[in-house]
């Protein structure tokens, strides 16, 4: 069996993607930018599930990641309608414009 | 090296670049086209965990779905107020210190944890396994998905329905 890449190659690579959302989830101020960074920290996730259930020789991992993945567009296409909502209400995507709770 | 490994470490190249590209480019419309490639590139991450069907799924909702809508939004919400599609970031030390810390939390669990295991090898037809799982031990799950669904077609309706 020739040397295939190790379970752990997949870890760190789905924990750079996540750190790599993680930042833009922190550092955008549009929300959009913000959606988008969610969804490279999703997307890390489920490569995380696929490599665990390929090298557990287990299909339940890969079940979840088909429901991760529908969740995930259900989420975005409800967050990108609120965008949208709150757009036309308030005329700004800036996240930092939208304080209306604040004390 | 197998072509295996070759595949698996471009991908992991085009991942991380085009990730990195997603979160620092300044036109959130490129931002979106960066995202799509991180998508597809997920797509073939999956490909080489023999997950054909995955593969088939993230392009189609992923890569097909979430980046339509995406670009759709930026299309509704930058327009009326002008050519104004850059943004800027804020906050990028603090941002930084964060995400650096997780990374090295995460980093540092997955060099402790046993996992040694090698790859076994494939038994069966894993897509033939995925749709029998999900109609035998996940079926309540798969029925609690299409509510889900319907709740959010019938908020993101709700959402859209125009002003009276």
């Amino acid at each position: 069996m020739p040397a295939s890449v190790s379970l752990q190659g997949y870890l760190v690579l789905a924990a750079v993607l996540f750190a790599v959302g993680l930042f833009g989830v922190v550092t955008r101020r549009n929300t959009i930018g913000i959606l988008l960074g969610i969804e490279l920290m999703l997307n890390a996730v489920n490569i995380n599930l696929v490599a665990f259930a390929r090298f557990n020789g287990d299909a339940a991992g890969m079940v979840f990641t088909v429901f991760t993945i529908c969740i995930t567009v259900a989420e975005v296409a409800l967050g990108l309608a609120l965008v949208i909502l709150i757009f036309r209400v308030r005329r700004t995507a800036i996240a930092d414009h939208l304080d209306l709770l604040r004390g | 090296m197998s072509l295996e490994t070759i595949a698996f470490g471009g991908l992991a190249v085009v991942l991380v670049a085009s990730a990195l590209a997603v979160v620092l480019t300044k036109n959130l419309f490129h931002s979106v086209l960066w995202l799509a490639l991180t998508l597809t590139g997920t797509a073939g991450i999956f490909l080489t965990l023999d997950a054909e069907f995955l593969a088939a799924v993230q392009l189609l909702l992923y890569a097909g779905g979430v980046v339509t809508i995406a670009v759709f939004a930026i299309v509704v919400t930058e327009r009326l107020v002008g050519d104004r599609i850059t943004q800027t970031s804020r906050q990028i030390f603090s941002g930084l210190i964060i995400a650096g810390a997780v990374l090295v939390g995460l980093l540092t669990f997955i060099g402790r944890a046993p996992l040694s295991r090698p790859r076994p090898p494939l038994g069966g037809d894993l897509t033939r396994a995925i749709g029998d799982a999900v109609l035998t031990r996940f079926v309540l799950s798969f029925e609690l998905l299409g509510v889900l669904f319907f709740a959010a077609l019938l908020g993101a309706l709700y959402f859209a329905r125009p002003d009276d």
